[in-house]
């Protein structure tokens, strides 16, 4: 069937059905509608464009033509705040990942009762947004017993920390709905019965059953991670966000360039994400505020 | 249920029998809860418990009250409105648009327009911001362009960084959020309710106020709750945007975290649970609005 077709698709039984004949009297209306919705449809599309558009524009002003992605490409602090967020990223997906994969396939094996409170910390993310998080982070960590803010790994680790708490709402859905999908009780009986222990089963068995969803799970917290901006801010890490930030007194058309380079490089999450879940209804792509 | 907790003889932990009470099968949560503990729980309790006491750490209610004062207050109202007008117009404008591709005319572009919404939603913060200082910043491409043909938005009051300006911006991650989280909804919606109307001699108008509508509506009112909060928690766009300067909650609690700009840390506790609070209220309306969608849409 032509995805042009003149009907709307909730008619279109209805009319292959019954024919041409009464295929006359709707088509007035229904292609008054078409043109609504691709009016609706051309404006979103010109949103969406319009700030890329501008964004570009004003990384060409500066002269001579790419020199201001050159200057990018150029500024070793551009590969050390990336490189830093990109280690931090993947630190806090192996974290991440190391929690909520045992403690899910736990829940769903043996502590059916403690699916509800396993539920609601992991849902709590929603109700402390970053900044809420990252004070209370900051008020209980700057001095004794636990001065994680006077050391820079100490920073570091409670930067990595918050993130892996703000990964839980995603990640923990997407490992619970990959075990949905398996039968993990045999799989588990299997297991044992050829003598495998907890760990073997739960690298040999259950990780690789769940590649689609963790792999998902991992660039989406690569591409939150990598632009997260408050958190980083707040303990004064060399994370990208913030050097994008400050970069706008200094390079600002530098600074154009980097917004879009960062506008690519979440475009490749995504694109991951899109391509591993084909097929997949269960791609998760709603994360939290920024 | 119970076969989960019948006796195994494998390695591991000793199975849990049935009727003893703290069976070892607990150990299996600790690491999960040990963590979430430590760096969850424990720093908003602490914020709970700073929010009521005064600076010489006896009990008070004082913060609270405090939060009735102008700038604060003024932070409420304006991150509200913010979070409700950009809510309500990111859900009318995605629904229509999710509605467009799945639909209306231009069905080809449906997973195009998913994909990019994938992105545009995660496309927040600061790269945001200033994507649309670029575009309609006072230097901006959009605006020089329509300087060109005698629009001058700056001169009639416009500016990127008041409340507008910031609506403009959340727009950009609202509307992305509502396709995504809308189009199922949208997928549910069975074609023979439609057939089955039309049958019955119902117009489109009819179909959508009698059947279509009331469907829709518990996952319409979840989503627009989602972006609500969505934008209510949201910190980094504006910041970049306005420099801090835009008296909102996040933003206020942000000044108060760097400099102590209250001059008063319970009051910036308290202003961390007023938001807490709010959210609670939203995720616990969502709740309630997904078991409501759930009976139709599956």
């Amino acid at each position: 069937m032509s995805m042009g077709a003149g009907t709307n698709r909730l008619g279109q039984g209805i009319e292959a059905m019954q024919g041409k004949a009464k295929d006359a009297p709707p088509k007035q209306r229904t292609s008054r509608w078409r043109f609504a919705w691709w009016l609706v449809f051309i404006a979103g599309v010109v949103y969406f464009f319009l700030p890329l558009l501008g964004t570009f524009a004003f990384s060409m002003k500066s002269i001579p033509a790419f020199s201001a992605y050159t200057g990018v490409l150029q500024d070793p602090k551009f590969y050390s705040t990336l490189g830093y967020s990109f280690v931090v990223g993947v630190i806090t997906i192996i974290v991440s990942i190391a929690l909520l994969v045992p403690t899910a396939y736990w829940v769903r094996l043996r502590m059916p009762r403690a699916r509800p409170i396993v539920e609601f910390i992991t849902l709590l993310p929603f109700v402390v947004p970053p900044i809420v998080l990252v004070f209370g982070l900051i008020s209980t960590f700057s001095h004794p017993p636990l001065p994680f803010t006077h050391t820079d790994i100490g920073s570091t680790a409670l930067l990595v920390c918050g993130y892996v708490i703000l990964s839980f709402p995603y990640m923990y859905r997407a490992v619970d709905t990959g075990l949905r999908s398996m039968d993990v009780q045999s799989l588990t009986e299997a297991a044992q019965s050829l003598g495998a222990g907890w760990g073997r089963i739960l690298i040999t068995v259950i990780l690789p059953n769940l590649r689609v969803a963790l792999l998902s799970g991992a660039f989406l917290t690569l591409a939150i991670v990598v632009g997260e901006f408050t958190m980083a801010n707040f303990l004064a890490r060399p994370a990208f966000a913030p050097y994008l930030s400050g970069l706008g007194s200094n390079e600002p058309y530098q600074q154009s360039a980097l917004a879009l380079i960062s506008f690519a490089l979440t475009w490749l999450a995504m694109g991951m994400i899109a391509l591993l879940g084909r097929g997949n209804r269960s791609r998760i792509t709603v994360t939290g505020a920024r | 249920m119970t076969d989960a907790a019948l006796p195994r003889t494998a390695q591991g932990a000793p199975s849990a029998r049935p009727g003893r009470r703290f069976s070892l099968t607990w150990l299996g949560l600790v690491p999960f809860l040990l963590f979430s503990t430590l760096f969850l729980l424990i720093p908003t309790f602490y914020l709970i418990v700073g929010s009521f006491l005064d600076s010489t750490g006896q009990p008070t209610l004082q913060n609270y009250r405090d939060l009735g004062g102008e700038v604060p207050l003024n932070a409420y109202v304006t991150s509200v409105e913010i979070s409700l007008v950009t809510a309500i117009a990111g859900g009318v404008f995605g629904f229509l648009m999710a509605y467009a591709v799945i639909s209306g005319g231009p069905r080809r572009f449906r997973s195009g327009l998913m994909t990019f919404s994938g992105v545009a939603s995660n496309f927040a913060g600061v790269p945001l911001a200033l994507a649309f200082i670029f575009t309609i910043g006072r230097q901006g491409l959009l605006t020089t362009f329509l300087n060109g043909f005698g629009i001058r938005p700056y001169d009639s009051g416009f500016s990127i960084y008041s409340k507008l300006g910031l609506e403009i911006v959340y727009f950009y991650f609202q509307l992305p959020l509502m396709i995504l989280i809308i189009a199922p909804a949208i997928d549910g919606l069975k074609k023979e309710w439609r057939e089955a109307s039309e049958n019955m001699g119902a117009s489109t108008w009819q179909f959508w106020r009698y059947v279509a509508l009331p469907v829709l509506m518990p996952s319409l009112l979840g989503a627009m709750i989602l972006l609500f909060g969505n934008a209510f928690g949201a910190q980094a766009t504006a910041y970049q945007l306005t420099g801090g300067f835009i008296n909102i909650v996040p933003i206020l609690i942000g000044n108060q975290l760097t400099g102590d700009v209250l001059h008063n840390v319970g009051l910036g506790y308290a202003l961390a649970m007023g938001m807490v609070g709010i959210l609670t209220l939203t995720l616990i309306a969502y709740q309630f609005l997904q078991r409501r969608s759930e009976r139709w849409i599956r």
